[in-house]
């Protein structure tokens, strides 16, 4: 399955939909996307995974670069919409404790 | 209704006279821990290097994923390979490499990864299976266990959807073999793989198996759930399940013929 990923800003946020499944051969689209946004220092980048339905280890991996670099200048980098199994792998790895994850786009605005 | 991940058609394999395996069939289902179990000698770890393509069988068909993997070319072969991890008996790391090292080499050499997104890949597989922080360290730094632990964050490290291994607890301490037995459930939770573990070790086998074959002899003589071993009749499962040593049926003729060359 092919991946999609679109951007759209709204108030100097930039949401990152993505759609599909990211793996070892399609998560370097995802990580040049979020590098892209990086390099312009975007303030806050929302990563929608709503239509995610699966994701390997090079895929969180490529967030946690994004996160990283975010990290760096100050950005805000969040995760919204886990399905399930993707959830489960991040809490299985503890990695939901360093990432911003929220159930939804509103949640995620909100905080 | 689900398709086999795995299917075994008929397979046979000989060395000279010796038949090694008589014309076996198995289904393994996608997300099961399917443990194969038997004796020494009783062909798992021949079946197990035909379904990792390292010995072609003598006949039958291996299908993974709807590819027959005995007629497959060698590109094909490899393809197919890329969702397979294989966790070796004797963990196979290569010395003259760092953990580190080891664990990353399938990602260099078969993805598009760059190397900073290889390198979390890495310390995330090897925080998986507890080794954290060893990364720099070379294999002979590492105790046995380590180094099965290492031997798996490799296996694991292209997120195959089939794990084979081999006698994952052999050699082991019964604390550490526990350890592995555990994380294979826990891996098997965490990445939603297809485990085929091929092993002798009855107490491992109870934890982790969500069904399990006895291969005796070159054919399968018990397919089924751990309850149904339990409540099985068959001889040959009762003796497995009790330990029981073979009867001493010795052919006094036969014995003496084989010493004396007659």
């Amino acid at each position: 399955m092919n991946l999609e990923i679109t951007t759209e800003e709204i108030d100097q946020k930039v949401f990152v939909n993505i759609k599909g499944e990211v793996d070892l051969y399609s998560s370097p689209e995802v990580r040049k996307k979020i590098f892209d946004l990086v390099k312009k220092k975007a303030p806050v980048i929302l990563i929608n995974l709503e239509k995610v339905k699966y994701m390997d280890s090079s895929g969180v991996a490529t967030l946690i670069e994004g996160l990283q670099q975010c990290n760096k200048y100050n950005g805000r980098f969040a995760l919204y919409g886990l399905q399930d199994n993707v959830r489960e792998v991040f809490e299985l790895t503890r990695l939901d404790k360093i990432f911003e994850i929220y159930s939804d786009r509103e949640s995620a605005l909100k905080n | 209704m689900v398709e086999p991940i795995i299917k075994i058609r008929d397979l046979h394999t000989q060395y000279g006279d010796k038949k090694v395996l008589k014309g076996i069939n198995l289904d393994i289902y996608p997300y099961e821990t399917f443990v194969i179990l038997g004796r020494s000698g009783c062909g798992k770890s021949t079946l197990l290097r035909h379904l990792i393509g390292l010995q072609k069988p003598t006949q039958g068909y291996i299908y993974i994923k709807d590819n027959n993997f005995v007629t497959a070319s060698e590109k094909e072969k490899n393809d197919i390979l890329k969702n397979i991890g294989m966790l070796f008996q004797s963990s196979a790391l290569f010395n003259s490499m760092t953990v580190g090292d080891n664990v990353a080499l399938p990602l260099r050499e078969h993805t598009p990864q760059p190397d900073s997104t290889i390198k979390i890949m890495t310390r995330m597989k090897l925080g998986l299976v507890g080794l954290s922080g060893f990364e720099n360290f070379m294999p002979a730094e590492l105790s046995g266990g380590m180094k099965k632990r290492a031997a798996l964050a490799r296996a694991l490290a292209m997120d195959p959807e089939i794990l084979f291994c081999d006698e994952p607890s052999a050699g082991l301490d019964p604390i550490v073999a526990v350890g592995i037995d555990n994380l294979i459930l826990k891996l098997k939770k965490a990445f939603k793989m297809t485990i085929v573990v091929v092993t002798h070790e009855l107490e491992s086998v109870f934890v982790i198996a969500d069904r399990i074959a006895l291969l005796h002899e070159g054919e399968f003589i018990f397919v089924g759930t751990k309850d149904e071993m339990r409540r099985s009749e068959v001889p040959v499962v009762r003796q497995f399940l009790q330990r029981a040593p073979d009867e001493d049926d010795m052919d006094k003729d036969k014995f003496l013929n084989s010493l004396i060359g007659g």
